[in-house]
This record gives C-alpha cells, structure tokens and sequence, in this order.
C-alpha cells in the first residue's frame, strides 16, 4: 500500500492505468499552481467577485430562542453564486484545468448542485462541459437539467445500475479514461482517487476559513460544534477543516438516514457501511457481504452516495469528527422549519444538518455556539418537498 | 518476473511457438451451469488461456456490453462464492490455465488471503484487477503470490514512462490495452502499440497479449503478430448475450476462427 494520498488506512489511487498519468500529471500542477501567487490571486478575485464570497455567517436568533441551548450560526453557502458550496471547488479546479491547457469539463451530479456549478465556470472561462447524472436524477431534479443546458453544457442521462450518482460517478470516469488530453474531471466531492480527495477540500476549506474568523469575531471564541451534511462530504470537510486542530470544537457529519439505518433504504455510510475500495479509494462504503456496492437510497440525491470520502472515514476512525444518520423525516421537518423559522429554505442535502442541530441545541450552554453548514440552497428541492408531503404541483 | 510454483500461464504463451489466444466471458451469465459449458466449449475451440470475470456491480472499467453482462449474472444470483464452484466444476474436466478478472473491491472484502487460497485450491492461475494499478497492488500481490497466483499488471496508451517500472515487475503475462476507455469492440485500432511492445521489451520477456477492442479474425492476427497473443471479450460476451443458454456451438465456431487467425501468425 503506497502512503501516497493517504488518510490513516484510507485514500489512495485505486484507478485504472489509463487514468494513472493523468492523475500524477493532476497532483504535479496543482502542487505548482497551490503556491503560484498569481493562481491565488486570479482565484480569489473569482471567488470574492464572481462567486460572491466571503459568504455570511448569521446569526439565527429565533431559531436560537425556539430551541433553547446554543447560539445557532448559519454559514451561508446557500448565498454563492449558483446557489450551493459547490462553485468554491470548482472555479478553484476549472482554473487549475486551465492552466494545465484542457479545454473540456466533465463532472458527475447527483442533486445537480455540482453539475450546475461545473456548467458554470465552464461557461465563464470558455470551456465545453459534459455533466452525467443518474437517469432517476435528472427526473427528480429536472430544473437543474435545464439550467446546466441553458449555461451550455451537454447532459448526459446515466441509465446503468440505480441510475444515481455512484452510476454517474462510474460513467464520467469511463468518460475521462476515453478521453484524457484535453478533458479534466472535475469531480464534486472530497471522494475519488489521490490528489482529489485532498484538492476539493482545499478548495472547500474557504468554508471553516472564513466561519473560524466570523465566529471568533462574533463571539470571541470557538463554537461548541459544527454541524455539515455528508455524502461524499466536500462541504462538511471543508466547514471542519480549519477546525480539526481546534480540539474542543466538536465536529459532526449528518449522513443520510434515508427511511432508517435499520432499512435497506438508507444511504448512511458510516452507520451502515463496511471498509472496502472503491471509486478510486479505499474507505467505508454500503455494500453486501461479496463486495457488491449497494443500491442506496436517500430522499436527497446530493446524498445518495454509498461510500464517504477518505478524510472522513478516517477522522472517523480517529474520533474527531462524529457521524449520525438523519432520516428523510426528520430532514423534511428540518427543511420546513428553518424555511417557517428564519425565512431560508436550505437545500434538503443541508437540512440534515439542520435536523441534528435541532436535536442537541438544547444541550449545549446559551453561551455556547454551534455553526450550521447551509451547505445549498432549497429551491430545487420545492416540488420533491411537495411530493412527499403529497401536494400535487401543476406547472 | 518471479516464478511461481506450478503455475499454468506460461503454458498459454508456450504451444511450440504459436501465438495466444485468450477468450473472456462473466461467469454467471447467463447462469453458472452454462458458464461451466461455455469455459469448457472455449477450451475445446483452441482458447489457450480464459479469463473469467467475478461480476462486480459497478465495472468502471467495462463498456456497455460487459456491463450489462455483470448485471445479467448479479440479477440471477452469482456471487464470489458461485464462481469458485464454477471454477471447482471446470477443473474437474479441464486443466486449461485461467484468470480472474474482477475489480479491488469482491476480492478485498472477500479478504485477499481466503481468496487466494481458495484460488490456488482450484487452480486458478492468475487475476486481473483493473482498479488496482502498479501503485497500489502491493497489498493484493503479497497474498495472491503467497498462494502461487499472479497478478497481471496492465500497460495502457497513457503509460509513457511509467511502462518499463511496470513490465521489470510483471508476473504471468502483461495485459496491453489497445486503446483508450473502457472494454468494447472497436472498427480501427489506432494506439502505436509497437512502440510499448518495444519499451516492454527492453526489460523484460514476460509475454505480451493485446486486449480491448479486437473482435475480427484480421484484428486479432494483426495483434498477436504484435506481441504474445490477442485478447478478447466483449465480441464473445455478445454472442452469449445474443444466444443464450444455447451460445456454447456459436462460441466454438467464433473462437476456433479466431483461435486459427491467430496461429496462423508465425
């Protein structure tokens, strides 16, 4: 086992040979480009003026009072142009592609966040973009469909296996095996083989960057917790980040509970999975007991994912970060309640967070704080919200 | 290269001369009865290697027609377990040397150790596992070679300069990837695979057979008139998806063409 790209036991490069030099040649420009004064700059100003960054830390008073316990602190993804965390990455990996001289864009998208944004920044630096998503995906997230057409991007509609995002994963990587020299993967989350697992989360660590200054600012000290949802987990590692060394900060990632851990419907991988490798690398993913990666289900298509990012799975095992399952209830009451409480309606991927916040606020002293990853915003998830709560939308 | 105690691939590159051919198909599919029927049929047609693939769920490094193979064979029930008795009933009638082809994920969490004993208990010779690169392959190579199975490296388009690291340390043979993506039949073959043989070469005799794309009798001689032998899949796995439970006569005609083009090469 190399130690290359590696997280405790996890992490590595579990990819085809046909993949392999690209992958170095990925992890050689960027390990320049990281510490190039000029990239720095030219990304900074995209993400303070394109993307609308620093984005806000707000203060939830009433959500605060309702629950009775600990300061609740929103971080405001939900405000970045395209309407999720997602832009933080990809305008840092689109550039970065950029420079190595590509001029094509492919990624995978689950609930479409990503593949918006990737459709995005392809449109702004002229780049031709290619998105896969699952078949089942591009029905439950239709608009973002359209909207990554209307930026100019190709969709592509995945139909093998559960036609979610693992499936969508596994036609972009064929994609880019096919067609290497002038395309770069952008791929979405902290997941994948070495270096992606550790770009995208330095990319996404703007997120405890900015939040670790704002609280501080706010309050004068740390919060008690962060709260992030977790698939792959590119927003929650990169709202825990800067936090890791701050030992009394506690960290806790929301999978998705799906119908419940004790069900087959469920995409909680910590809570239900087992060590395996897959998708480039080795970590936890749901599986059965010959190896076959599992249907996993999750009224969140950005989080019906059946592996988590190696990062993850070892703060896991280390015991810094906590990992509990929130349910497609308690994450629609959740999204309900913060869109009633405070007037934003959280993408249904960040109402799992806001779920466990809702839960253990009480707990926590009233001089205490805990920050909430809004990880996206809800607009996407209107008519799914609608469906389960049986109201029947006409357009 | 190591050697491996009584290990049966060399043998597939050893038939006074002649060139190999090495047939692949998923077991299981379209059941394991068949499997046994079709392993047998292609051993009798001139194969002189076969490859069976361990279904896996998610094939990143398939095409479409060997995808689709691994869910027919998953939907109907076939699992590592299933496979091995597969194997168990070939061995029983035929010594021809075989290969596994899977990905990381069945064979780790099936535990490498158990697997690789299991294997040399049936004689399997050696596995191809295409998400676990020169890099990585440490962790799997250790036990598989402790139980006398190797591990068959790859060398792609992409490769550069990273063959000869590969190749110095190849076992049994070298799988050459004719193209770039992932396994399906191909009209042209482009890639200058001369030059990799070539590279290859200068380090080491471990035979060579060329895989991914070829599907003609012409395509295949032209491959193995490259290197050691040609490699092919998906045009056999289309005629069980074609025919069935009654492939095994189509399978026997389509690789004793193929089989015989490939000799032909001196």
């Amino acid at each position: 086992m190399s130690d290359k790209g590696r997280f405790g036991i996890h992490g590595g490069q579990y990819i085809s040979e046909t993949l392999m030099n690209e992958l170095i040649k990925l992890e050689e420009a960027y390990e320049h480009y990281k510490n190039d004064p000029e990239f720095n700059a030219e990304l900074q100003k995209l993400l303070n003026e394109y993307a609308g960054r620093p984005s806000l830390l707000y203060y939830a008073e009433k959500m605060t009072k309702d629950l009775g316990g600990a300061k609740i602190y929103l971080k405001r993804e939900d405000l970045n142009h395209t309407g999720s965390h997602k832009i933080n990455n990809v305008l840092g990996q689109a550039l970065l592609a950029k420079k190595m001289g590509k001029t094509r864009l492919i990624a995978e998208t689950g609930a479409g966040q990503h593949g918006v944004a990737t459709a995005t920044a392809a449109a702004l630096l002229g780049m031709e973009c290619e998105i896969f998503m699952g078949k089942e995906d591009t029905e439950r997230q239709a608009l973002n469909v359209y909207r990554m057409e209307l930026l100019g991007a190709k969709v592509n509609a995945v139909t093998t296996g559960t036609m979610t995002l693992k499936d969508a994963v596994n036609d972009a990587m064929r994609e880019w095996s096919n067609r290497v020299e002038d395309t770069h993967y952008c791929l979405g989350s902290v997941m994948g083989p070495h270096p992606f697992p550790t770009i995208v989360r330095d990319f996404q660590s703007v997120i405890s960057k900015e939040a670790r200054a704002q609280i501080l600012e706010a309050e004068g000290k740390l919060p008690a917790a962060v709260i992030a949802c977790v698939g792959g987990g590119s927003n929650a590692m990169g709202a825990f980040y800067n936090f890791i060394p701050d030992k009394e900060v506690e960290l806790i990632g929301c999978e998705a509970g799906g119908r419940g851990v004790d069900t087959p419907e469920t995409a909680a991988t910590i809570a239900t999975g087992s060590l395996g490798i897959f998708h480039g690398m080795k970590s936890y993913f749901c599986q059965d007991k010959y190896g076959q990666i599992a249907p996993v289900y999750s009224i969140s298509a950005g989080l019906d994912y059946p592996g988590i990012g190696p990062e993850h799975a070892y703060l896991h095992d280390i015991g810094r970060a906590k990992y509990v399952p929130i349910t497609d209830e308690e994450a629609v009451n959740a999204f309900e309640y913060l869109s009633r409480t405070e007037g934003i309606i959280p993408a249904i991927e960040s109402a799992h967070a806001v779920a466990q916040a809702m839960k253990i606020a009480k707990d926590y002293p009233k001089d205490s704080s805990i920050i909430i990853c809004v990880s996206g915003r809800g607009d996407k998830d209107v008519a799914a919200i609608a469906r389960y709560r049986g109201v029947d939308l006409h357009d | 290269m190591k050697h491996l105690l009584n290990n049966k691939i060399s043998k597939a590159f050893d038939t006074s001369n002649k060139k190999a051919f090495i047939g692949f198909l998923t077991a299981g599919d379209p059941d394991a009865d068949s499997s046994v029927k079709f392993i047998l049929e292609m051993a009798k047609a001139g194969c002189d290697l076969i490859e069976i693939g361990i279904p896996f769920s998610d094939p990143t490094a398939e095409g479409v027609v060997i995808q689709e193979a691994n869910i027919r064979s998953l939907s109907n029930g076939m699992t590592t377990d299933g496979v091995f008795d597969i194997v168990r009933r070939v061995r029983q009638e035929s010594d021809i040397p075989l290969c596994f082809m899977t990905y990381a994920n069945p064979v780790f969490h099936y535990g490498y150790d158990e697997f690789f004993s299991k294997c040399e208990e049936l004689g399997v010779d050696g596995i191809i596992v295409p998400d676990m690169p020169f890099e990585e392959k440490e962790e799997m190579e250790g036990p598989a070679n402790a139980h006398n199975v190797a591990v068959i490296s790859m060398v792609s388009p992409t490769s550069e300069d990273r063959i000869k690291n590969i190749a110095r340390q190849a076992d049994g043979f070298i799988y050459v990837v004719s193209s770039m993506g992932v396994t399906g039949v191909r009209n042209e073959i482009k890639t200058d695979l001369d030059s990799i043989i070539a590279h290859i070469r200068e380090v080491t005799d471990t035979p060579c057979a060329i895989g991914f794309g070829i599907s003609t009798p012409e395509q295949a001689k032209e491959m193995a008139s490259k290197s050691d032998g040609a490699i092919v899949g998906s045009a056999i796995v289309r005629i069980i998806e074609k025919y069935g439970k009654e492939a095994a006569p189509y399978l026997y005609d389509y690789i004793k063409s193929m089989k015989d083009s490939v000799a032909s090469v001196n």
